[in-house]
């Protein structure tokens, strides 16, 4: 991907429209693999007498269910399982050591519009910082210890502001719905692969497809629903990374927008990334929540297409290109 | 047919203002919010002058004039009415304001006065409070102007005489006095 200049508002537009693509493309990806296996594994296909005998995609509609459900249930409560399991404590009041970040919280609150989240203080040297919360009255903040040390007044206001961000955008709805797409794959996958594998295909092929004409075609899409079917957990997991990245990118931006200072965030980056330790405080599940990932992983350090693929972040080096850009100054 | 396709019409035109009509309200309601925003950062910042020049009278006795000038143009700000008053005498407010810490670091005893610290970490997050709340005021009263403005729903506007809302600005002279509120960083 070439990387254009865009201002604040562009990039943002820009991030918006691809997680729109992103997600389309997934909710098309579940669609075919359900569709699949209700024609192909159910027989619940056009004309088929077995089943209800019309095209009404009962297994996906009943995968889609299941995740949805379950996924919906962790976001409710998710922040206070991510917030105990990075051991975050919340910042009172009157604590002289943090009374400058609850300024910096509030003003941040102020730019964007937003209720303050609450905020919380975690135990660790590593500089980073993540929210959480299902939407903007119930968010929570959470910074390290040692962001809190590393960085100057205006990095740490653009690392709050990126935090809000992901608020204002939404971005914990958004992942649970990937999530739930994710657990749809799954479960379909898991169903399909068992039928295949105990012979239980039926209904839309063998006797069936030869006393009915086209059969061929449908043989044809049944290889390549097979085939997705088999690389279905690798794919949801690749898109669910690009959406991630995506709105990394759109978190910055929208950062950017509230400071009106990309620079700070830019130099804010560049000294998360320089103490490289991993964060070890925050677990894998909130990585996609924090400002840079926490892992340490070296995937999302370099450049590449399959480093591009595989990491919750897009590489810092990137992001702080992208956030000269909106200041107007050329690398 | 004909006529009912002129009540189809209708009913769509009907709705269509109404939407229209809802969206001006809510964004009036917006920019009226984000005025009282403002309004409760600068009171704050009013309330802490005071404070700031006690506890920093007894270390700058040599500067009486510019505290006198601080003490005098917080009054003044304190009595002003609407936005453009508000905004000119703020803007002599953050003047002096600049001035007095431009001065203060000239006094070493004084930047090491724990208190002082924290008066001044207190106040320039009130001017950045200040600063973001007009940032949200201005770009909402800009939306709300812009949709006055723009055809059609400016037909609406004019109907229920929506009156454009006036913008927090910053004069030239007030802008260059101030060190610590970046005021002016509009794209």
């Amino acid at each position: 991907m070439p990387l254009t200049p865009r201002n604040v508002y562009e990039q943002q537009a820009y991030n918006r429209r691809l997680t729109v693509v992103v997600l389309a493309g997934f909710v098309l990806f579940v669609g075919f693999l359900g569709f699949g296996l209700d024609v192909f594994l159910l027989g619940f296909g056009p004309g088929s007498e077995e089943g209800m005998g019309f095209p009404f995609p009962i297994a996906t509609v009943v995968a889609m269910s299941i995740a949805g459900v379950s996924a919906t249930r962790s976001a409710l409560n998710g922040d206070v399982s991510v917030l105990a399991s990075a051991t975050a404590v919340p910042v009172s009041d009157n604590d002289p050591k943090y009374r400058q970040l609850l300024n910096i919280v509030d003003e941040m609150s102020i730019a964007s519009g937003l209720p303050r989240p609450k905020v919380y203080s975690v135990p660790d040297p590593d500089p980073n910082a993540f929210a959480t919360g299902r939407d903007p009255a119930h968010a929570s903040l959470a910074v390290t210890e040692g962001l809190v040390e590393r960085l100057n007044r205006e990095e740490l206001q653009a690392v709050v502001a990126h935090e809000m961000g992901h608020i204002r955008n939404y971005d914990i709805r958004l992942m649970t719905v990937v999530a739930a797409l994710i657990g749809t794959v799954l479960l379909i996958t898991e169903f399909g692969t068992r039928m295949l594998r105990f012979g239980g295909v039926r209904g839309g092929s063998g006797g069936k497809r030869d006393s009915k004409g086209g059969g061929g075609g449908l043989g044809i899409l049944m290889v390549f629903w097979v085939i997705a079917l088999i690389l279905a957990p690798i794919i949801s997991q690749l898109l669910a990374m690009a959406v991630s990245r995506q709105r990394e990118f759109l978190a910055d931006s929208s950062g950017a927008e509230l400071t009106r200072n990309p620079l700070a965030l830019a130099s804010a980056l560049q000294k998360i990334t320089d103490a490289d330790d991993p964060t070890k405080a925050i677990k894998k599940g909130t990585a996609h929540l924090c400002i840079a990932d926490p892992l340490g992983r070296s995937a999302n350090e370099r450049e590449g297409f399959i480093a591009d693929l595989l990491a919750t972040h897009p590489p810092i080096e990137k992001r702080i290109t992208l956030l000269k850009a909106m200041a107007y100054q050329h690398a | 047919m004909g006529f009912l396709l002129a009540i189809g019409v209708l009913v769509v035109l009907i709705v269509w203002a109404i939407a229209q009509y809802n969206r001006l309200v809510t964004l009036r309601n917006q920019v009226q919010n984000g005025w009282k925003q403002i309004d409760v950062q600068l009171k704050r910042r009013h309330d802490l002058i005071p404070n700031l020049v006690n506890t920093v009278k007894g270390y700058m006795e040599y500067e009486q004039d510019t505290l006198n000038k601080v003490i005098q143009a917080r009054n003044a700000a304190t009595t002003a009415s609407g936005v453009a008053d508000s905004a000119a005498k703020e803007n002599a407010l953050t003047g002096a304001l600049g001035k007095l810490f431009a001065l203060a670091e000239n006094y070493p005893n004084l930047k090491a006065n724990e208190n002082v610290k924290q008066l001044q970490e207190e106040l320039s997050s009130t001017e950045n409070k200040i600063g973001f709340a007009r940032q949200f005021f201005n770009d909402i009263a800009t939306k709300f102007n812009i949709a006055q403005q723009v055809f059609p729903s400016n037909i609406i506007a004019r109907m229920f005489g929506f009156q454009p809302s006036e913008l927090f600005e910053v004069t030239e002279a007030g802008e260059r006095a101030v060190p610590n509120v970046d005021l002016s960083l509009k794209k």
